[in-house]
């Protein structure tokens, strides 16, 4: 179990706009993820987390860079050719409503996978197999059998979300991408969806891409961090590390903005000013030197590269927070 | 942490989206009444045989001119000297509001408007119904296409639908007619006689193709980006299947939205072709037939053509009124989006 799940290396997504502007949302970005794993992927709203999770599945088209999961080189293939692969690699998405087909019963949407998927050998599974994965996949996310006969209007955002889980899980995929799939739900109902995600993680073996912006959530339930700004990842490593000592400023910001219910006097925070720059034109060199407390001249004009620190992170900063060997 | 829901709510065979429209259409008071009008109406049209043959005993195709009716036991002329003050002229007899004769009068050719009435009535609706069917069918398939497909397919036929939608309609319905009312229309082995129904019917629903392929292709469009469709694809649902499934179901709401609406204009649409000889060809009626009929009597015998000009109002009204009784009925994100 060394090897690699899903490996993406250099991917950038551009969009092109009128009067030949061009969006990057990706920039040269590269991954790993091992089985077994959770990788949060943290930052604020537009900085490309859910493109790249997307891209990452081939749901979006790339510009560049190429994507391997499994060993299997999948960034060139075509909607036909990836077809066989989705069984491997499922997603599940915020919008707990949106992404339910609303004329369709929850037996049905459930069921979607099973049908247009082969069984291991080839054939279509019949009715009698989907029905007993059906009631298999209700009880494992904790729905009762009455709600396949139902429509997702008839359901909360919570019992919603567990129906998109079942449905992500009905191949016995080995990654799911969840795309931020507590932020719409109120933070109690969140706390059983994420019990709900850690407890199926352990039970089936799953791989995650935590796609989150509350690093609440993300301290929870990764393994790993990857925090992005603008389109890129500036630190990536263990959550502990990460979150306690950060090295990059604006991972160190982000855990600052999180509130704190007991208030330490002198504790410093660095709170960040302004907005986030437009990926239309993004900063020269660094692109978080228009906001970073840290900022030197050299931030303006230099490109900071990902660099591995000692404890086996890698950062984007000319001046680090934590200490080079 | 297992958490049994779902059944929270009273158990029992769960309310479809169809089943929650069709109770929401049921309880809408203005929808139900004009959807009884509009059956009353369709169905004394469909009895006008039996108007015409058991109670009236009229032929309502055959000039009458030379004859008479009984009225109270009274033989009475149907073409009556004029009531003006030098009594120049013949009149066809008035209405007698008597529906064993004559209820509505007569026409110039001492034919009985009442009679008339009913078979222009069935001409007119089967007309309207059928060509709205057949520009919905088109107009979804036209909509589902270049909605769906987007690129080069969405280009041809939405420039194709523009250019449609740069002739005024009736201008666009009366030259199509015109042509082929004047010779007919022979498709390969086919050929259509200028009197068939089918010519309206085709020409009408044509020209409203434009009108209602724009909101379906944009519900397709928003519908393609909808995130449901997007987990589709990432569980690796070909093509087809979310089209099927998950496209077309969904637009079945604007479809049936567009019905009664599309009726309605096709109903004018008719009544105007037909007002022009271009449309239901005589001696068959229909109400705009009747119309033109009654434009040369509009001051002696003004029942001719207010009668089927009532009956146009009348469906129109209705059909407006059902369409937003259905549109309110459908509209399932606004009525059954609960919590979020």
């Amino acid at each position: 179990m060394n090897t690699t799940l899903l490996h993406a290396e250099g991917l950038r997504k551009e969009y092109k706009l009128p009067r030949g502007q061009t969006l990057r949302a990706l920039d040269n970005i590269s991954l790993e993820i091992m089985p077994g794993e959770v990788l949060g992927l943290v930052g604020e709203s537009g900085c490309g987390k859910s493109t790249l999770g997307r891209c990452l599945l081939r749901l979006t088209e790339l510009s560049s860079g190429t994507i391997t999961f499994d060993g299997c080189d999948i960034s060139s293939l075509n909607e036909r050719a990836m077809r066989p692969l989705r069984r491997q690699m499922q997603m599940v998405f915020q919008d707990s409503y949106a992404s339910l087909n609303p004329r369709r019963r929850i037996g049905d949407l459930i069921a979607e996978p099973l049908r247009v998927h082969p069984d291991n050998n080839g054939k279509k599974r019949s009715s009698s197999t989907i029905e007993a994965r059906l009631a298999e996949l209700t009880e494992l996310v904790g729905l009762s059998t009455s709600a396949l006969s139902r429509y997702p209007h008839e359901f909360s955002g919570g019992q919603r979300q567990r129906i998109n889980i079942a449905r992500a899980l009905a191949l016995s995929p080995q990654l799911i991408v969840a795309d931020e799939p507590v932020s719409a739900l109120d933070v109690s109902i969140q706390a059983q969806i994420i019990n709900l995600f850690t407890d199926l993680k352990e039970r089936l073996g799953l791989t995650y891409i935590f796609i989150a912006h509350d690093l609440a959530v993300v301290r929870q339930i990764s393994t790993r961090v990857a925090v992005m700004y603008l389109g890129a990842i500036v630190e990536q490593g263990e959550t502990d590390a990460i979150l306690h000592t950060p090295a990059h400023p604006y991972t160190a910001a982000l855990i600052a903005a999180v509130p704190e219910p007991v208030i330490r006097k002198n504790a410093s925070r660095t709170l960040l000013r302004g907005d986030v720059p437009s990926p239309v034109s993004p900063p020269s060199g660094c692109r978080f030197h228009t906001r970073c407390p840290k900022a030197q001249a050299d931030c303006a004009i230099v490109v900071p590269d990902l660099r591995p620190l000692p404890d086996g992170r890698v950062v984007a900063c000319h001046f680090p927070l934590v200490n080079d060997p | 942490m297992v958490i049994k829901t779902g059944s929270s709510a009273v158990s029992g065979v769960a309310a479809g989206p169809w089943r929650t429209a069709g109770q929401a259409l049921v309880r809408n008071r203005p929808a139900m009444s004009a959807l009884a009008i509009l059956l009353l109406v369709t169905f004394a049209c469909i009895m006008a045989p039996f108007y015409a043959h058991d109670i009236a005993h009229t032929d309502p195709f055959t000039s009458n001119v030379a004859g008479s009716f009984s009225l109270n036991g009274q033989n009475v002329d149907i073409m009556q000297p004029n009531d003006n003050p030098l009594h120049l002229g013949l009149s066809p007899a008035g209405p007698t509001w008597h529906p064993s004769a004559y209820f509505l009068g007569a026409d110039s050719q001492g034919r009985d408007v009442a009679a008339r009435l009913l078979y222009g009535g069935r001409n007119s609706l089967l007309i309207s119904f059928s060509a709205a069917l057949l520009c919905i069918g088109m107009a979804a398939l036209v909509g589902v296409l270049s909605g769906f497909f987007g690129g080069v397919v969405d280009m041809v036929l939405s420039r194709l639908m523009d250019i449609m939608w740069a002739v005024p309609v009736y201008l666009f319905a009366i030259s199509l007619s015109i042509v082929t009312i004047s010779q007919g229309l022979k498709i390969g082995p086919f050929t259509v006689e200028s009197d068939n129904l089918l010519i309206p019917i085709v020409i009408i629903a044509l020209v409203y193709v434009p009108y209602a392929a724009r909101p379906v292709r944009g519900r397709v469009m928003t519908l393609r980006n909808a995130e449901f469709v997007m987990a589709a694809r990432s569980l690796g649902v070909p093509r087809w299947r979310i089209l099927l499934v998950d496209i077309l179901p969904n637009i079945s709401a604007t479809l049936v939205v567009l019905a009664p609406l599309l009726t309605a204009l096709a109903l004018l649409a008719e009544s105007a072709l037909s007002f022009l000889s271009i449309g239901v060809q005589a001696p068959a009626a229909s109400w705009g037939t009747i119309i033109q009929d009654g434009e040369g009597l509009i001051y002696t015998r003004p029942m001719v053509a207010i009668a089927p000009g009532l009956a146009i109002v009348t469906v129109v009204l209705t059909l407006n009124i059902l369409g937003d009784g259905l549109r309110d009925a459908l509209d399932i994100r606004e009525t059954s989006r609960k919590g979020s």
